[in-house]
């Protein structure tokens, strides 16, 4: 009986609560079920990398405070208008091309890749700008098109994505040339990009395969595509990294080996363990059950994302919504493909899990776009 | 699908986005599905194998080297220990490159430039994953060097290991030998495993002899590494049951040395290139075992350079010799007694028999002139004045009587001519002629005849005749214990490192030495009581003893005089004197102590080697406080030393 009286009143202070929280977030352009998921993903990287980064305090802060950092870019970048982003999205672009150019010129080289420009206060790679400038540069362009696109428009907006992906693969950075690539594409793709033409497309870039080996891969590219495709013959240099990673998820087994337990990351056989290895951890600590939580979170972000995209009003944000979303699921599958052996080994991070502030930002904007979008779209219709 | 006035159709605009959103979760699907199952690849069907390799990369087995046994005197006195020092251990298998590593560790001055070539086939002799050492017994300095560069040299460690300490340096190093490391040969002799993580090995004497007993077992321990291979403790990562086996200490030995007697034998020596070897004829236990001069075998446990390798072994005294286990000398007037006692024995001539001695023996119808030491001779010459004074004419005239044959075959029954089996390797056997020698010895045929002038210079020790002062030593015992002879030996006893029970070897009789009458002993030994004896050639070797001394002075030729010339001594370069020999027991009535005493180019037995058996006999026999520390100074009343043969 008392339960009785005592449940009501609970409910309704918790419906209080439950409402105000709603109200401040939709006042902030604030979506709650993708913050909510975003934000389990982060959870669960800062435990995974307080292990994989051997209980280094410090580490383990200082990512704290790039989530942090991160989801105040994404508050920021939610109050932006859709509109306004479209259209800025042009210049973004261009900005985002001087820099690349500028980079060329006169970045900094810094672990034998030119990807870094100085800004005197600042350090940071201007390819990132990229990976969110060319699905919105591509989607501002398709906006005012009728779609599917016919072929001058898809000219047009292949030019907007190779010009900055080559400008990036010559730095080289081949795995952040892949994403901006797969960011442009994605929009293509979602803009109804006829069959034919990716049928056509497939059999250009499978004739392409040997010019681009040949000519355009540096030596270490083409060291980690023969690596994947056999690690053992290189057990001690360029299969090390594939090897070990896959000793440590395997040896994880279903439950893992507990919670800073895993021999292979906390002895330091698994290199890059707190950065585009940590997916490795997971597998070693956690084990496959982990691994499968770990999917599940991602999928509530990607099926979070794919909704508000099919609920935006207009071509722009849809396509915006959806390349965004499709991205970071490619991100998500690249690295995990990568660690697990599915995939040669490309500097691709595990988004929102990696150690590293860079990605983690464009991430956080890239969602801050998402929410822009989901909490206009009423505007945008009437 | 219209041409170029394309209207934007909103609602089929997003129908197709749908469709496409579709489509693109369906691959997302198929992403996940494959990675889902590769990840149940690696984890549920292969597991077993990808842990056992994790086991694999953090687990190693690294061997514990048991303690050595250590070496005790016969009263306990440590003379060979184990002490703590650190060395650097280079293991082939976590090192990329040997030979940069190598190079680099000479650049740091860590390793010798000359030792580069040795330690490389030391460690490509030992197994991929043992750790080799590359240096022995670092200092302090030498650690803090490397401890800076150390991330540079994967594969390189140090270690803390126990090494073998010899406290009293030189000391009896001739009879405890010595350890250093492990070489490319030694590989061949010892059972690999068993040698796992172990430095050192004995090399020579006692030390090589008795290694199966010393080493003792190896343990092993497994140890949690990290990628580099390096050991961590880490409280974070449950270790597995890390199993550990204990190793077992080698067993102690108990020497039968006095390492007092062989001290005062040391330096009684000073720097005298000399042999001295101290039995105890009732059991054949080695008291003292001597041979000058010494080196410190703490340089090979060390890790000698080649230099100071090249330093001892060019040495022109040539210390690394075993003078008394490997040199031989021509016993001299010390066979005379043994010579005697098979005149006894065979007849030829009885105790009291009578020679009369001028000055030289010759054959009858010869004009070779055999000469005494004593140029104006011993005159009338029994065989208690002939050992007593050591005539050599009264011997010449003997050992003919005999023949060479004969005394040969009695000779051997002491143990000439062969070796006496003691308990460390190297021996050599010496020689006692005789035809059938002589006959396979050369090859000529004319070389091969025997002549009776031979025999005759066989009688006096001379000639062909050789032994090693530790057979001198060994046929002294046998004369003081009327025949009855023991193999020597150096180690009394062992102590079980487990149990802690001390086992006593026993001693290991020979055949006895048989005469006919026992009273020839008493003949003999009261001869070379005789020798001790006013009158006698080493009469200061019995002066103020309150023990009994029987004895032998000897002169070992080196260099060969022509048949007419004079010797003078004082012409003879240093090196090319004689020898001086001498052997003694006491008490005679009780005999406890038998020595041999041989010292190169020394030129008299009676003047200088008799004072050093007195130095030992005093050290041995006297009660310890009374033992006076240096041997007695030269009495006032020195008995004239002969020529060449006293």
């Amino acid at each position: 009986m008392r339960t009785e009286i005592a449940g009501p009143g609970h409910s309704s202070r918790a419906q209080r609560t439950f409402t105000l929280t709603g109200r401040l977030l939709d006042a902030l352009h604030i979506d709650g079920p993708l913050l909510l998921s975003v934000l389990a993903v982060c959870v669960v990287g800062l435990i995974v990398l307080y292990s994989a980064a051997g209980e280094d305090v410090r580490i383990f802060l200082g990512q704290a405070a790039r989530v942090g950092l991160g989801l105040g870019v994404l508050t920021i970048v939610a109050q932006i208008p859709p509109r306004v982003m479209r259209i800025g999205a042009p210049f973004l672009y261009g900005l985002g091309l001087l820099l690349l150019i500028a980079v060329a010129v006169a970045g900094d080289v810094a672990m034998g890749a030119q990807r870094w420009l100085d800004l005197g206060f600042i350090r940071f790679q201007p390819s990132e700008i990229m990976k969110i400038a060319v699905p919105l540069c591509c989607a501002w362009y398709l906006h005012e098109r009728p779609l599917p696109p016919d072929f001058t428009t898809l000219v047009i907006v292949a030019l907007i994505v190779l010009v900055p992906t080559l400008l990036i693969a010559e730095q080289p950075d081949l795995g952040t040339a892949l994403l901006v690539t797969a960011g442009g594409g994605l929009v293509i793709l979602l803009a109804g990009l006829q069959l034919r033409y990716i049928l056509g497309l497939g059999a250009v870039i499978a004739a392409a395969i040997p010019v681009v080996w040949k000519f355009l891969l540096h030596d270490y590219q083409r060291q980690r595509v023969l690596t994947f495709l056999n690690p053992q013959n290189d057990p001690l240099g360029a299969g090390y990294h594939t090897i070990q990673s896959q000793i440590a998820i395997g040896s994880g087994g279903i439950f893992g080996k507990g919670f800073m337990n895993g021999s292979q990351a906390q002895l330091e056989f698994l290199p890059e363990r707190s950065t585009d290895f940590i997916f490795a951890v997971i597998g070693e600590e956690w084990g496959l059950v982990g691994c499968i939580v770990l999917m599940a979170l991602y999928l509530l972000v990607i099926g979070r994302g794919l909704y508000i995209a099919t609920q935006a009003q207009d071509t722009f944000t849809r396509l915006t919504a959806g390349s965004l979303t499709l991205l970071f699921s490619v991100y998500a599958f690249v690295n995990s493909g990568m660690v697990a052996g599915l995939l040669p080994v490309v500097g691709v991070p595990l988004p929102l899990v990696s150690y590293g502030g860079t990605s983690l930002v464009t991430l956080m904007a890239g969602f801050g776009i998402l929410m822009a979008v989901h909490s206009r779209r009423k505007l945008v219709s009437t | 699908m219209t041409r170029n006035s394309r209207l934007k159709d909103h609602h089929a605009e997003q129908r197709l986005f749908g469709r496409r959103v579709v489509a693109a979760t369906l691959v997302i699907m198929v992403l996940l599905g494959a990675l889902f199952a590769r990840l149940f690849y690696l984890q549920v069907v292969r597991h077993d194998y990808f842990s056992e390799l994790s086991q694999g990369n953090r687990i190693r087995i690294e061997p514990i080297p048991p303690p050595r046994g250590l070496l005790l005197d016969r009263e306990g006195e440590p003379l060979a220990l184990n002490r703590p020092a650190y060395q650097l251990e280079l293991t082939r298998e976590q090192t990329p490159d040997v030979e940069d590593t190598l190079a680099r560790l000479v650049a740091l001055g860590l390793l010798p430039a000359d030792d580069v070539a040795r330690t490389r086939r030391a460690i490509m002799a030992r197994r991929a994953f043992d750790a080799v050492p590359v240096r022995l017994q670092l200092s302090e300095e030498e650690l803090a060097r490397f401890a800076v560069h150390r991330p540079d040299f994967p594969g390189v460690e140090i270690r803390p290991r126990l090494t073998r300490l010899y406290p009293h340096g030189g000391v009896g190093v001739h009879a405890l030998g010595y350890v250093a490391a492990i070489s490319e040969q030694d590989q061949e002799r010892i059972d690999v495993s068993k040698y796992a993580g172990t430095t050192l090995i004995g090399k020579l004497g006692i030390e090589r002899n008795y290694e199966e007993l010393l080493h003792g077992e190896t343990g092993y321990q497994q140890l949690l590494v990290n990628a580099q291979g390096r050991r961590v403790d880490r409280v974070g990562v449950t270790a597995p049951d890390l199993q550990r086996k204990e190793p077992i200490a080698g067993n102690d030995l108990y020497l039968t040395i006095d390492h007092r007697l062989q001290q005062v034998a040391e330096t009684a020596l000073g720097t005298q290139r000399a042999a001295v070897v101290a039995i105890d004829p009732r059991n054949g236990d080695v008291l003292a075992f001597v041979s000058t001069p010494t080196f410190d075998p703490n340089g090979f446990a060390r890790g000698l350079t080649v230099p100071e390798y090249r330093a001892l072994a060019d040495n022109i005294d040539k210390p690394l010799i075993d003078r008394a286990l490997r040199g031989v000398y021509p016993p001299g007037s010390t066979i005379k007694p043994f010579v005697a006692l098979a005149a006894l024995q065979y007849g030829v001539m009885a105790a009291e028999d009578t020679r009369y001695c001028r000055g030289v023996w010759q054959f009858p119808n010869s004009s070779r002139r055999f000469r005494d030491w004593k140029k104006q001779g011993h005159g009338t010459v029994d065989m208690h004045k002939a050992i007593a004074q050591s005539c050599d004419t009264y011997f010449y005239g003997v050992s003919d009587q005999i023949g060479i044959d004969r005394l040969h075959d009695f000779l051997v029954q002491f143990g000439l001519n062969e070796k006496t089996g003691i308990d460390i390797l190297g021996e050599r056997t010496g020689l006692v002629p005789s035809q059938a020698w002589k006959k396979k010895a050369f090859k000529k045929k004319e070389l091969q005849v025997w002549f009776p002038g031979e025999t005759v210079i066989a009688g006096i020790g001379q000639g062909y005749m050789l032994t090693t002062p530790l057979q001198l030593a060994h046929s002294t015992a046998t004369l003081a214990m009327h025949g009855k002879r023991f193999q020597p030996r150096l180690v009394r006893a062992v102590r079980d490192s487990r149990t802690g029970a001390v086992a006593s070897l026993p001693p290991r009789p020979l055949p006895d030495v048989k005469v006919d009458d026992p009273g020839y002993w008493d003949t003999i030994i009261g001869g070379m009581i005789g020798v001790v004896s006013p009158g006698g050639t080493a009469v200061r070797v019995q002066a103020g003893a309150p023990y009994k001394v029987a004895g032998k002075t000897g002169t070992a030729q080196v260099f060969s005089i022509g048949q007419n010339e004079k010797y003078n001594e004082s012409q003879v370069s240093e090196r090319l004197r004689d020898h001086a020999l001498f052997i003694a027991f006491a008490p005679v009535d009780d005999p406890k102590i038998a020595i041999a005493v041989v010292v190169e180019n020394g030129r008299h037995g009676g003047s200088t080697a008799g004072p050093i058996a007195r130095a030992v006999f005093d050290a041995y026999l006297l009660p310890r406080e009374a033992a006076p520390a240096a041997p007695p100074a030269t009495p006032p009343a020195a008995p004239p030393a002969g020529g060449m043969d006293e």
